[in-house]
């Protein structure tokens, strides 16, 4: 690991002061950037810890009946809020079904939300990357590249993002609340992670010395609470990100969806949303056709990027059953087995 | 730059100099304060055989910066048993065959008592199975680990029953 400088501030002013500087981090948990570190990936000339800024560890209840979240508030301590659990069900079963109980007691809010990609070639650094050094090509395109994107891709760059968390809050039009040189600003999640295009070096919306102090969830968000499933099929049962994941909320009343919300990860550069799905649910009753009609239209754009032409008829299943599972209703608990699609009745083994 | 930091290390106060920014928990532990236990598998967070309670949750000690934890609790495999007395998980992965070569067992015991104090699988098998996930046993003495699990989560809540008797 290369070496660097290490600053501790005591508010946010000095942090984003120390961070505006050129080769400057972030660190909070560091479960991902300690990790790029030691690969090299990564080679900042100064961390900047941001753990003992005040204020950015609570969950508050806003009075227009939205939710904010404190970008230092632990992935495991949010899953198992049961307030938050109950009103945003999906998101709660989205953070339990990734990485481990070891990560997520120390893995923060805004960390997941920047997370990096996870593209072999891009922690590889023998290997080609525009990501990791931009002009040098990419060799995941020629490469092992089954678990690629398939939406949204460019010749630059195939990688996928690899949050569970940012799936069903882009269905929930979360908010990102920022601190930055010039102030306080907001952004729509769904504009946080940009595609690649031809700058895949970009991995987000921030500016430097950009600190993300907060999320807030809409009180809409909550009017989908008894029908929010997240779904993600992975390579092995436990432990593992996403080969394609779906985040289904629907509002359901006499037999109708009233309203509809779908994104997927694991198929794209950043969290998809399926508004056209979204829009053919709208007003449809609650039936196998419709789910069907609503997953062709979400992955209607979909290419391979490589040997993954399979993923594309992957996400139409898991949309399918992840709007099914949604319109079955939220479970009193969430399941043993969090997202997983060979969940069993809890107790029983998930191979018998 | 030096670092003074300090930690609480199975309940006695370490205050120590770091001269280099770079030092992990997990490195701190086994080269400066010779506590071998802790195990350096893959040093990347994929093994679990580096978990340590730091202020009663458990995490992987290769992921954490030292300085970054100036001030924290720390519990290692070291600072669980009572003199000769075996912390009751202990005593359940030797009951239960819950290893083979115990490389991995300092991880997969933390882990345990994290996961026992987080108070959220209960007695389901499955639910024990997922918490542990984080924990590889190449081995493959993973239902002797669950049991084992499951086991002193018995016996510690029996034991609480009878001291709140």
């Amino acid at each position: 690991m290369k070496s660097f400088d290490y600053v501790r501030p005591a508010t946010v002013s000095e942090a984003i002061m120390a961070a505006a500087e050129p080769g400057a981090v972030y660190l909070a948990a560091g479960t991902n950037l300690l990790d790029l570190m030691k690969g090299g990936i990564t080679r900042p000339d100064r961390l900047v810890d941001i753990t003992r800024l005040p204020g950015l560890d609570r969950i508050e209840r806003l009075s227009d009946g939205g939710l904010r979240i404190g970008a230092l508030v632990r992935n495991a301590d949010l899953a198992h809020d049961p307030e938050f659990a109950r009103s945003f069900p999906a998101i709660a079963e989205a953070l339990l079904s990734g990485a481990s109980a070891q990560l997520r007691n120390a893995a923060t809010v805004g960390g997941n939300l920047l997370q990096r990609a996870r593209c072999a070639y891009f922690y590889d650094v023998a290997s080609a990357c525009n990501k990791r050094e931009p002009g040098t090509g990419c060799d995941a395109r020629n490469g092992e590249n089954r678990l690629h994107a398939v939406l949204g891709w460019s010749d630059a760059c195939i990688a996928t993002h690899p949050s569970d968390f940012c799936v069903p809050l882009v269905a929930l039009d979360a908010v990102v609340e920022i601190e930055g040189r010039t102030g306080r600003r907001e952004i729509a999640i769904e504009s946080l992670h940009p595609l690649p295009g031809n700058t895949p070096e970009r991995d987000n919306a921030l500016e430097p010395g950009d600190l993300i102090v907060g999320l807030r969830l809409p009180a809409k968000a909550r009017t989908f609470a008894s029908h929010a499933r997240y779904l993600k099929v992975r390579e092995r049962t436990s432990y593992a990100f996403a080969v394609v994941s779906a985040a289904a909320a629907l509002r359901i009343e006499g037999g109708k969806i009233r309203e509809a919300r779908l994104a997927l990860g694991g198929v794209a550069a950043k969290p998809w949303r399926g508004r056209p799905a979204e829009e053919i649910l709208a007003g449809a009753s609650v039936s196998d056709a419709a789910f069907r009609r609503a997953a062709e239209a979400a992955l209607a754009e979909a290419k391979p990027s490589g040997d993954n032409q399979f993923k594309i008829e992957l996400a139409r299943r898991i949309v399918v059953r992840a709007l099914t599972l949604a319109a079955a209703g939220t479970p009193a608990r969430i399941p043993a087995l969090p997202g997983s699609p060979f969940s069993s009745v809890s107790g029983a083994p998930h191979d018998a | 730059m030096t670092l003074s930091i300090s930690l609480t290390v199975n309940g006695v106060r370490r205050d120590i100099e770091l001269e280099d920014p770079r030092v992990t928990l997990l490195d701190l532990l086994r080269e400066r304060l010779d506590l071998t236990g802790t195990k350096k598998g893959c040093d990347r967070g994929q093994c679990g055989a580096c978990t340590v309670l730091a202020d009663g949750r458990r995490i992987n000690s290769c992921l954490a910066l030292a300085a970054s934890l100036d001030g924290a609790e720390i519990i290692t495999i070291e600072g669980v048993s009572r003199g000769e007395e075996l912390h009751p998980v202990q005593a359940a992965f030797i009951a239960h065959d819950g290893f083979q070569c115990g490389f991995c067992t300092p991880g997969q015991i933390m882990s345990a008592i994290g996961l026992i104090q987080e108070g959220q699988a209960g007695s389901d098998p499955e639910r024990i199975r997922e918490g542990m996930s984080g924990n590889i046993c190449r081995c493959g003495a993973y239902s002797g680990i669950t049991e084992a699990v499951l086991d002193a989560q018995k016996s510690l809540a029996d034991a609480d029953r009878r001291s709140a008797a």
